[in-house]
């Protein structure tokens, strides 16, 4: 105490220094980094390395050191990273075009070897695209259109994982996962196509759709006859001499009378004495 | 990366703090020293609010109040020894600068070693960056702030990725090749904070990515009719099985909720083609509802015919003969009352007659 009353400028720049070494010794590791120690651009040391199926809390997260002035930390993501690739047109093997998006998902598992091939995450991204494209249209170019729209249930892209790994494995990366975000057709003729596909294929359900509905009706209508003339036979045929005369009578009121409401235009009949209907006007 | 600030800060002021005197009478203290009243507020100034910023709203006030308070009472300590340019007469009191440091550190400890964490969250506690414990809802007690820290995460809040809209269209491939417009939606939920905190770089880029790749395969193997109509359950639930497949193989510890599909159509090109099926359905139904009612009167008329008949039948058998003249007679009375007749007694003669003039009693037009 004495000596920072006699001496406030030194003893503040000696604390100044001092703070500084501190401060330039450690240095908090999060969970979420994994860090190179590099002496004169020499990595001489690893610090949270990822190690497959650790536990937060018992890796190397926490205070880390490093030789003052002499050493440097180069920090790399430790965790799940993604490489999203450009829209690739992919051309099956029956000439069909499908425009594809897929990413990747990658986890840094080897600092070291990813900073001396790489350096940085944007570099192993930048890397790993154009290839991962590549890929993709090696694996998909096998297959006809109809799997390339199903290319999980053919394994293809469990082989894209496996080839952009081998890749990627010198860059000190393991692939987790590829996934196809989007499938489309490409615009223009091939999406303008299958437009007019489906809808001629809906023109055509829908002209189906009516003659079905005119088949059934007809159908409907010829069941009815049937069942009614059955009706009728059943009732008239047990008498075919009474229907006949029945029906005559009812036939003569309908012609000559009309039902209720139409009146038939006036009748005039001439009738002979000799009608049965008059047998009796004369008399005899 | 705060905390070194945080203590950085504090160096400077402690070191700002020896010099106060000194450079009052020499003005050449670098930083701090050239005008007593003004400078100390700069370096002062800074420490409270980072101790307060991050640690409640409570530390505000009592914080300010003692910003003020330092501020005045290094005015006066810098005057105690009468060489600066601030002529306070006012004898120094030291106290006070030690008592504004003890209250400054109780204050600090208060608020970063209690942390309220509400219902529903997780407090994710880091011990220099290490993953050390998860704080459970309510009083979490944890050491002061450089050396651990809390990270509050909400595990009950349901949040939602929302893709494709009713303004705007997203196309899918089905299995029959067919395209499709579809809208939906996720819902997701932090079940482990420490790994949706340590293990992805980006958590929610990641979901929806996710999400649209599953919702993709899935669209792919179902026809455009399934999707559109029945199996729309079926998919939705395919899909969040898979998503939380996949997430769960990046640690991500998210929970889905469930997908929910909003909307899916075929695309507004062709939508004409498929208005053009409803319609024609609603036609074919029409045909057959036409068709079923005539036939149900049909069936009606030759019933009742059949059984009138059947009844005067059951008469007749009775008394034949009389019946048949019976209704001969009445059917023919019925019959010539309404219309015009001529009887001819000589046989031959119909053929001079003037048919027309026979009309006399022309048909009674609209009689009433």
């Amino acid at each position: 105490m004495d000596l920072v009353r006699r001496r406030p400028l030194i003893s503040g720049a000696v604390a100044l220094f001092l703070l500084m070494v501190l401060l330039s010794t450690f240095a908090i590791v999060p969970e979420t980094r994994q860090g190179i120690v590099v002496r004169f651009g020499k990595p001489v040391r690893i610090v949270n390395r990822y190690e497959a199926g650790e536990r937060f809390g018992q890796a190397g997260a926490g205070l880390a050191w490093r030789i003052p002035f002499a050493e440097n930390f180069v920090w790399i993501d430790k965790r799940v990273r993604a490489v999203d690739m450009e829209r690739q047109p992919v051309l099956s093997t029956d000439q069909l075009r499908l425009e594809v998006d897929a990413f990747a998902r990658y986890r840094v598992v080897d600092p070291l070897r990813m900073f001396i091939a790489a350096g940085t995450e944007d570099k192993v991204e930048q890397a790993l695209r154009p290839i991962l494209g590549s890929q993709l249209r090696n694996e998909l170019g096998q297959r006809p259109f109809s799997a390339l729209l199903t290319p999980e249930r053919e394994g293809a892209m469990e082989n894209i994982r496996t080839g952009l790994n081998r890749v990627a494995r010198q860059y000190g990366v393991e692939i987790i996962d590829v996934r196809i975000k989007k499938a489309d057709l490409p615009d223009g003729t091939p999406l303008q196509s299958a437009y007019e596909r489906m809808r001629s294929a809906r023109l055509q359900e829908a002209r189906s759709i009516r003659a079905e509905g005119a088949k059934r009706a007809q159908i409907i209508r010829a069941e009815a006859d049937a069942a009614a003339s059955q009706t009728y036979a059943a009732s008239f045929g047990r008498d075919a001499e009474f229907y006949n005369f029945y029906r005559a009578m009812q036939s003569y009121e309908t012609t000559f009378i009309g039902q209720e409401g139409d009146k038939p235009s006036g009748t005039s009949v001439i009738l002979s004495p000799d009608n049965e209907y008059l047998k009796e006007f004369t008399g005899r | 990366m705060s905390i070194f600030k945080g203590w950085g800060a504090r160096g400077r002021a402690l070191f700002n703090d020896s010099k106060g005197p000194w450079g009052s009478s020499g003005g050449n203290g670098g930083a701090g020293g050239d005008d007593p009243p003004a400078p100390p507020k700069g370096p002062w100034g800074e420490p409270p609010k980072r101790g307060g910023g991050g640690r409640g709203p409570v530390g505000r006030s009592p914080v300010s109040s003692l910003d003020d308070f330092l501020k005045k009472n290094r005015d006066r300590f810098g005057g105690s020894n009468g060489g600066g340019p601030v002529a306070t007469a006012q004898r120094p009191d030291p106290k006070y600068l030690y008592w504004g440091l003890a209250a400054f550190a109780i204050l600090w400890l208060l608020f970063t070693t209690m942390h309220r964490i509400a219902p529903g969250e997780r407090g994710v506690v880091t011990t220099l960056g290490e993953y050390s414990r998860t704080l459970a809802p309510g009083i979490g007690l944890t050491m002061p702030s450089p050396i651990e820290r809390v990270q509050r995460v909400d595990v009950e809040d349901i949040r939602e990725v929302t893709l494709g809209s009713a303004a705007e269209e997203t196309l899918m491939l089905t299995g029959d090749q067919n395209i499709i417009d579809i809208a939906y939606q996720v819902r997701w939920n932090i079940r482990n904070p420490e790994q949706y905190l340590f293990e992805l770089a980006q958590p929610d880029d990641t979901i929806k990515q996710v999400a649209e790749s599953t919702m993709r395969a899935a669209i792919a193997q179902v026809s455009l009719q399934d999707a559109i109509g029945n199996r729309r359950g079926e998919i939705e639930s395919l899909v969040s099985e898979q998503m939380q497949r996949t997430l769960d193989n990046y640690r991500s510890g998210v929970l889905i909720q469930g997908v929910a599909i909003k909307q899916a159509d075929p695309p507004a090109a062709v939508n004409d083609a498929f208005k053009e099926v409803t319609a024609a359905q609603q036609e074919a139904g029409s045909y057959i509802n036409q068709a079923n009612a005539y036939a149900l009167q049909l069936r009606q008329k030759a019933q009742g015919e059949a059984t009138a008949f059947d009844k005067v039948y059951d008469q007749y058998r009775l008394a034949p003969v009389v019946t048949k003249r019976r209704m001969y007679y009445e059917t023919m009375e019925r019959v010539l009352q309404k219309v015009d007749k001529t009887i001819i007694e000589a046989p031959g003669v119909t053929s001079y007659l003037p048919l027309n003039e026979l009309r006399r009693t022309p048909p009674r037009e609209p009689a009433q």
